[in-house]
C-alpha cells in the first residue's frame, strides 16, 4: 500500500521537475521586456479609464507616453497638470502646462423658457430619440434630456434634473476629459476653458433656425441677431447660421455681449455680482424672459407720462 | 395556405376602416412640397418663388441617380422655397405653394375618369414615363421604382410579384384600392409586367381580406398572366424578403436584393399610380391613407394631395377624440408617432392613426429572461435579445458581424418581449450608429 503513495509521489515529482525545467527555458526564450515606466506611470494615471485622452484607457496611455518619450500631444485631461507633473517626472523631462477644460451644456432646454410639448416612450437614450424624432419641446437643436451624457460620466460629474432630464455639470467634479461631449448626439456639450477663476462666458443655444422661429421654439433661443459680435472689441464672437459663437481664446470675459442679448442666450459664470451703477442697463438681458421685458417698459413709461401729465 | 418560413408573430389587426369608401379630400390653403419624399438625394427646385404653377406640373427635378422628380399637388403660386418643419420636427427644404381658387391642370394629364385599357408604350417608354411621373414606392420605403425596373446586366428578372399583403394593423388603403378601383390597378400590373418583361405576375395578399381577394380573382382572369395568391395571416407577410419567399419559395441571402433571386416586388399602390402616371399621364401628387382609430365614430380612406398638412385631416374628422395620445403615420408596428400636426403629408404617408393612452401604454422595461422568445419571432433568423446585449455595451461592430443589417425593423421581437425590453429601438440605433462610422471611414 505504501509502495504505491511512494511510487506516485516519486512519479509525479519527477513530472513536475522536468515540466519545470521545460518552463523555465521556455519562459527565458519567450521573454516579454516591458519598461518598467509604464507601470510607474499607470499607478499615477487616476484609473478611471474614461478615455479622454483618446486612448483605450489609462495603460494604453502609459504606453504611449514611454513610447513616445515626452508628452507631446499626449495629456490626461482628468488628472491634469498635478498628474502630467508625476507624468514628466519619471520620464524626466519638463511638463507641458495646458489650460484646464470643463464641460459645458449650450442649451437651456429644461427651463422654464421651453415646456415639453410631447412626450417620449422608447429606448432611454439620446442617439435614439435624435434618430426618431426632435424632442420633447420642439427644439431640432437642443438638449433631449434622456441621459446619454449622465451614463458615460466616470466623475459623477453630471445630475439629470429628476422632471426634465436637463442635466447641470458639477464643474468642481470635472476633469474635462470630454466624454460627455463624445456622447451627446447633437454636439450640445462642448469643452471650453476653465478660464481664469473659473469665470467664463458662452452662448447657451445652438438653434439654427431663423430668429423668428427659433424665439418660436425657445425664447432662451440666439436668434442670430449679430449686436454681441458687434458690440465685441476682440472679435472673439462670429454668427454662422443664426448662431452666435464665443471663441474662448479670444474672449477677454467683459461681459459687453451679455448685457446686448436680447434673449438671455450669452451665458456668463462665476461672476461676482455687477455693481450697483452697471446692474440697470444689465438687468434686462439677464432675465430669460425677455417677453417681460418690454412689458416692464411699457408700464414705465405711461406711469411717466401720468406721473407728468399729473405734474 | 402559403406564408413564410421563419418567425412571425399575430397582432390585433383592427382593421375597423375597411368598408369606408376612398373619398377625394379637399385641397389645402398651402401646400408644403418637401424636395426629399423619397430614398435618396433631394430634388432640384425649377421654379422660384412667385411663379404661378398648375396641378402636376414639375416643380423638383431628380439629378441624382437615386432621386425621383416632384410635381406640383396643386394650382397656385410658389410662396417660398424654406426650410420647413416635417411631422417629426425636423427641417426640410421645401416648395411652399398658396393654393389658387380654381383648379388648372396641366394639359397633358387625362383628368377624365374613363379607364384607358390599351398599353400602347413600349418598355423602354414605360421605365422612362415612371421616371418622369416621380413614382415611388408606396409600400413604406419610397424607393424610386424606375430604378428597380433598370435590371443589372448579368441578372435577369424571372417574377415580378405585387405585395397587397397590408399585413400592418389598422391599415385598409390597399384593401380600399383594390375594392374602389380594381381594373385599373390590374391595368397597372399589366403596364409593371411589360416593363419588366417577364410572363407572370402574381399579386400576394392576405387571407383575411376574402372580398379583394374575390374581386381581383374575377377581374384577373380578363388579364393575362396575373394570378392572385392568398397568403396565410402572418405579420411581416408583407415584407419584401418574406412575400418573395411565400410566393417563389425563393430566399434572397443576406446583403443581396430581390433581383439577385430573379424577382421584382412592387407594392398594389405602387401599381395603381402606376396606372394613373403611364395610361393618363398623372403624375405622383395624391396618396391613399386611412384615417382610423378605435375612438373615431366615423373611419375614412381619403385620397389626399401631397402637401396637406395632417391638421387639415385632423379638422375634416371632426377633431381628435378626446382619449387621443398617439397620433401614428404608418401602421402600429412599423409606424412612427408625429410630434409636429402642422407638417404635411408626403408621398410615402399611408395613414394617420389616432391611437388612445390605453392601447399606447408602454411597460416598464424589465431584464432579460432568456425566454428567446424574440429569437423565435425574428421573421429574419437573427437573434435580437444577443443585439441588445452587444448595443447596450457598445459593440456595434460585433452586431453587425451578426447581421445587425439584415434587419428590417418590423418591430416583431419587441412585440414578443415579455419584459417589454425595447429591441427594436436598439437595433435602429445601432443601424444608425454603424451607417455613421461608415460615412467616417
Amino acid at each position: 500500500m505504501s509502495n504505491f503513495i511512494v511510487a506516485a509521489i516519486v512519479v509525479l515529482g519527477a513530472v513536475g521537475l522536468i515540466f519545470a525545467v521545460v518552463l523555465y527555458f521556455v519562459a527565458q526564450k519567450f521573454k516579454v521586456i516591458e519598461d518598467p515606466k509604464i507601470d510607474e506611470i499607470a499607478e499615477v494615471l487616476p484609473g478611471a479609464n474614461c478615455g479622454g485622452c483618446g486612448k483605450a484607457g489609462c495603460r494604453a496611455l502609459a504606453e504611449a507616453f514611454v513610447k513616445q518619450g515626452d508628452m507631446e500631444g499626449l495629456r490626461c485631461p482628468a488628472g491634469g497638470d498635478a498628474v502630467a507633473e508625476k507624468v514628466a517626472a519619471i520620464l524626466g523631462i519638463e511638463a507641458s502646462k495646458a489650460e484646464p477644460q470643463v464641460a459645458v451644456i449650450r442649451c437651456a432646454a429644461g427651463c422654464a423658457n421651453n415646456p415639453p410639448k410631447s412626450s417620449f416612450q422608447g429606448m432611454k437614450s439620446c442617439a435614439f430619440a435624435n434618430s426618431v424624432y426632435v424632442g420633447t419641446n420642439g427644439c431640432a437643436y437642443g438638449c433631449l434630456g434622456l441621459g446619454d451624457c449622465y451614463n458615460v460620466c466616470q466623475f459623477g460629474a453630471i445630475t439629470l434634473d429628476p422632471t426634465t432630464g436637463y442635466p447641470t455639470i458639477d464643474e468642481e467634479k470635472c476633469v474635462g476629459c470630454g466624454a460627455c461631449a463624445k456622447a451627446c448626439p447633437r454636439m450640445v456639450i462642448e469643452l471650453r476653458n476653465k478660464g481664469p477663476k473659473n469665470r467664463r462666458m458662452y452662448v447657451s443655444c445652438l438653434n439654427k433656425e431663423k430668429g423668428a422661429a427659433a424665439r418660436k421654439t425657445c425664447t432662451n433661443a440666439c436668434i442670430g441677431c449679430g449686436k454681441c459680435a458687434k458690440v465685441c472689441p476682440f472679435e472673439a464672437i462670429t454668427v454662422e447660421n443664426n448662431v452666435a459663437y464665443i471663441d474662448y481664446t479670444k474672449c477677454k470675459l467683459c461681459r459687453k455681449c451679455e448685457a446686448e442679448c436680447p434673449t438671455g442666450a450669452i451665458v456668463s459664470v462665476n461672476f461676482p455680482p455687477r455693481k450697483p451703477a452697471a446692474e440697470a442697463p444689465a438687468k434686462p438681458a439677464e432675465q430669460p424672459a425677455p417677453a417681460a421685458a418690454p412689458k416692464l417698459d411699457e408700464s414705465t413709461v405711461i406711469n411717466n407720462e401720468n406721473t407728468t401729465n399729473n405734474a | 395556405m402559403r406564408t413564410f418560413r421563419l418567425g412571425g408573430v399575430h397582432p390585433e389587426e383592427n382593421k375597423i376602416s375597411t368598408n369606408a369608401k376612398i373619398e377625394v379630400f379637399p385641397l389645402p390653403k398651402q401646400a408644403v412640397v418637401f424636395l426629399n419624399q423619397h430614398l435618396g438625394a433631394p430634388a432640384t427646385p425649377v421654379v422660384a418663388k412667385g411663379d404661378a404653377v398648375k396641378t402636376g406640373q414639375l416643380i423638383a427635378k431628380a439629378e441624382a441617380f437615386v432621386c425621383a422628380n416632384i410635381h406640383s399637388p396643386v394650382t397656385g403660386t410658389v410662396n417660398k422655397i424654406d426650410t420647413m418643419k416635417d411631422i417629426f420636427g425636423y427641417n426640410k427644404t421645401a416648395i411652399v405653394i398658396d393654393v389658387a381658387e380654381t383648379e388648372e391642370w396641366v394639359e397633358t394629364v387625362d383628368t377624365t375618369p374613363d379607364i384607358k385599357r390599351e398599353i400602347t408604350l413600349s418598355q423602354k417608354e414605360i421605365i422612362d414615363k415612371m421616371k418622369e411621373m416621380g413614382i415611388v414606392g408606396l409600400g413604406g420605403a419610397t424607393f424610386p421604382t424606375h430604378i428597380k425596373y433598370m435590371i443589372p446586366e448579368g441578372k435577369k428578372a424571372e417574377y415580378l410579384l405585387i405585395n397587397a399583403a397590408e399585413c400592418e394593423p389598422y391599415l385598409t388603403s390597399d384593401h380600399r384600392v383594390i375594392l374602389d378601383h380594381t381594373e385599373e390597378v390590374l391595368i397597372g400590373i399589366s403596364v409593371l409586367r411589360k416593363a419588366l418583361g417577364v410572363p407572370k405576375a402574381y399579386i400576394g395578399i392576405e387571407n383575411n381580406k376574402p372580398e379583394p381577394i374575390a374581386r381581383l380573382q374575377e377581374m384577373a382572369k380578363q388579364f393575362e398572366g396575373i394570378e392572385v395568391v392568398p397568403l396565410k395571416v402572418k405579420y411581416p407577410q408583407g415584407a419584401e424578403k418574406q412575400l418573395i419567399y411565400s410566393i417563389t419559395r425563393r430566399c434572397v441571402p443576406s446583403g443581396k436584393l430581390p433581383i439577385d433571386v430573379g424577382c421584382v416586388v412592387n407594392n398594389i399602390g405602387t401599381a395603381f399610380s402606376v396606372y394613373e402616371a403611364v395610361q393618363k399621364n398623372k403624375p405622383l401628387i395624391e396618396t391613399i391613407m386611412t384615417v382610423t382609430g378605435k375612438s373615431l365614430g366615423q373611419q375614412h380612406n381619403y385620397v389626399v394631395r401631397i402637401g396637406t398638412p395632417f391638421s387639415d385631416l385632423a379638422n375634416a374628422i371632426g377633431g381628435l377624440p378626446e382619449d387621443t395620445c398617439k397620433i401614428i403615420s404608418g401602421g402600429t408596428m412599423m409606424g412612427k408617432a408625429i410630434v409636429n400636426i402642422d407638417g404635411p403629408i408626403v408621398k410615402g404617408t399611408s395613414s394617420m392613426l389616432l391611437i388612445s393612452e390605453k392601447e399606447a401604454y408602454r411597460f416598464e422595461e424589465q431584464d432579460c429572461i432568456r425566454c428567446g422568445k424574440c429569437v423565435k419571432a425574428c421573421p429574419m433568423g437573427l437573434e435580437p435579445y444577443l443585439f441588445s446585449s452587444l448595443i447596450n455595451n457598445g459593440k456595434f461592430q460585433e452586431a453587425a458581424d451578426n447581421h445587425l443589417m439584415d434587419c428590417m425593423e418590423c418591430g416583431c421581437c419587441l412585440f414578443s418581449c415579455p419584459a417589454h425590453k425595447p429591441l427594436t429601438d436598439e437595433i435602429r440605433l445601432a443601424k444608425t450608429k454603424l451607417r455613421q462610422m461608415q460615412q467616417k471611414k
